[in-house]
């Protein structure tokens, strides 16, 4: 049996008087790629926000490779193994790509609290980031500021600074959204290779990219987990389709 | 490893910015004196000593503001107070009666070499306290935190009769630095001169370093910093102490330049003027409030011997700069950087 990587637990959070997750139960296995779709609305970009540790579950635990993270901050879930990508991208344009990647390195690798050495030109980061640029098809934007990039090139960007860490786990939260057909395409193939040693949460809106990736899929409607199984479960299932699939596939 | 990492300015050669055009202007202020001979005019020198002190501290702002997207107005605090305990140490001195901190009972001292470091550890400690609550916030409100702060010692101060309350403190007993006077005239712009190159020397380590590049970071995308893993506040706590301890250099420069603190040294005033400074030279760059200072300085000078409202032709000024530079007369859109690109490109 594969070793359990998240363990989600009851998780429910409201606002206000909004419940946003409601008693949520999610278990990813190691080396699993599980999506999570649904309408909009429903919850996806909170249950990530949660994991990640942006936003505090009001009960419901959190437990990640047999540790309760539930009450831990954000930059330690981090440096225990947790990535993330935002729906919107979130990078640091004034850097260039490979400071970005080099940072996201220099994070994982411990504290920064080195006030001499000059860090843009420390080869045991900078190396290690070039690698990871070129894995995501970045290569020969290295040196380009980040807010010169498009849109296609920031998604993949962050995907690099995700995986600059090492991490164990990576929550992607629509990694194609507002990709036009190119890029979404070349966005599949790269996580269909980074899906061979990393588990995955993915948040997607594509179907079909859901459907080829994921190992099981996690369907939330209105902030509750409404169906859990493989593709092909989830893709007969009627609920689902009644509350989802049939809207998202009407021509 | 990519040969050429992009300019730290866009435009900008960033060898020229960041290393030439400083080593310039450092050489031309080193010459002042020299010029102030030729010229007759004492005056000159000292009205460059307090362009440099004041160019230490606004440097050290920079480093949170330009760096760190903090628009602290708490640092007059931290030069007043770098002022007071020069100050107040060698009042007692002079009186030859003791600082009584509750059960502790320490003597007065003259000697700056005693009073600076305990200066910068006095702002440290404040910066490291006051930090923990005002960089919980960002923006607007990190704004009027560290204006309440500042309030708060200003007022502080205003009450302390016991050394001189709103009237200020005089600095009787004569300064040294160990065994020799503290020295005045130009060997005392010399001094300041090499605190400024200290500065600036130390800070750009500390900017192109793991933890600058952490800090710029954090002031372009917290929440993406945090969400790699970094303790934000932490690293902000830590630069608001290093900008601290800089200030506080130049407070105590200021005050054993000046043989007076006063409550005036540590108004919001003084505050604004730093943001000021820094906003006229550019924040982009560790030196351009080098550059702040010298503008900021001469155009009272100038607009001051031309009208009693000088304040207002100034404010224009500064709107001006505000509006066209934007990112100061050291950035990207000045003249002076259009200058430099043409100056580079041919060259």
């Amino acid at each position: 049996m594969a070793s359990t990587m998240l363990n989600v637990v009851g998780l429910t959070k409201r606002f206000g008087g909004l419940i946003v997750s409601e008693d949520i139960h999610l278990e990813i296995a190691a080396g699993e790629t599980h999506a999570v779709i649904g309408p909009n609305g429903a919850g996806k970009t909170t249950l990530i926000n949660q994991i990640q540790g942006e936003l505090r579950a009001d009960s419901g635990r959190i437990i990640f490779r047999g540790q309760d993270i539930s009450r831990a901050s954000a930059p330690h879930r981090a440096r225990l193994g947790i990535a993330r990508t935002y729906q919107v991208t979130s990078i640091f344009p004034e850097f260039s790509v490979i400071t970005n990647v080099a940072l996201a390195r220099q994070v994982a690798a411990g504290h920064s609290f080195r006030f001499f050495r000059a860090a843009e030109s420390d080869r045991s980061l900078t190396e290690p980031a070039l690698e990871t640029i070129a894995r995501v098809g970045l290569a020969d934007r290295a040196s380009a500021l980040a807010r010169d990039l498009s849109h296609g090139e920031r998604r993949q960007l962050e995907l690099a600074m995700a995986l600059a860490g090492g991490p164990r786990l990576i929550l992607l939260d629509e990694p194609m959204a507002g990709m036009g057909g190119q890029d979404s395409a070349r966005m599949k193939r790269l996580l269909a290779e980074i899906k061979k040693f990393c588990t995955i949460l993915l948040v997607e809106h594509d179907m079909d990219a859901v459907f080829a990736l994921a190992d099981r899929v996690t369907v939330l409607v209105g902030g509750r987990n409404v169906a859990t199984g493989s593709p092909d479960q989830i893709r007969a299932d009627q609920g689902v389709r009644d509350a989802y699939l049939g809207h998202a596939s009407e021509p | 490893m990519p040969k050429d990492l992009p300019a730290f300015i866009p435009g900008i050669d960033r060898r020229f910015a960041g290393i030439a055009l400083p080593v310039i202007v450092m050489a031309a202020l080193a010459l002042l004196p020299w010029l102030a001979v030729r010229l007759d005019d004492p005056f000159l020198v000292r009205l460059f000593t307090r362009i440099v002190i004041f160019a230490i501290a606004a440097v050290a702002l920079n480093f949170v503001l330009g760096f760190g997207g903090l628009a602290s107005l708490f640092h007059a605090s931290f030069m007043g107070i770098g002022g007071y305990v020069v100050g107040v140490l060698a009042h007692h001195d002079a009186n030859e009666t003791p600082l009584m901190l509750g059960p502790l009972a320490i003597s007065g001292t003259s000697d700056l070499l005693i009073t600076i470091p305990l200066a910068m550890v006095c702002c440290v400690l404040l910066a490291f306290i006051t930090g923990l609550v005002c960089l919980r916030t960002s923006g607007i409100y990190f704004i009027m935190i560290t204006l309440a702060f500042n309030q708060m010692i200003f007022y502080y101060f205003v009450a302390l009769e016991r050394y001189g309350g709103e009237d200020g403190l005089q600095i009787l007993s004569p300064l040294h630095f160990g065994p020799f006077a503290a020295p005045k005239g130009a060997a005392f712009y010399y001094v300041c001169w090499g605190a400024l190159c200290a500065s600036l020397l130390l800070l750009r380590q500390i900017i192109s370093s793991r933890f600058g590049i952490v800090l710029r970071a954090i002031s372009q995308n917290e929440r993406r910093a945090i969400a790699l893993g970094v303790p934000a506040l932490r690293y902000k706590i830590a630069a608001f102490a290093i900008s601290a301890a800089v200030t506080s250099i130049a407070g105590a420069l200021l005050a054993t330049n000046q043989k007076f603190v006063s409550p005036a040294d540590l108004s919001w005033i003084r505050s604004a003027d730093l943001v000021i400074i820094v906003v006229l030279g550019g924040i982009s760059l560790v030196w351009g409030p080098v550059i702040g200072a010298i503008a900021f300085f001469l155009a009272e000078l100038l607009l001051s011997s031309w009208t009693i409202h000088w304040q207002l032709p100034f404010g224009i000024l500064v709107i001006l700069v505000g509006i066209f530079l934007k990112e100061g007369i050291i950035s990207s859109g000045s003249p002076a950087a259009a200058w430099t690109r043409r100056r580079t490109r041919h060259g």
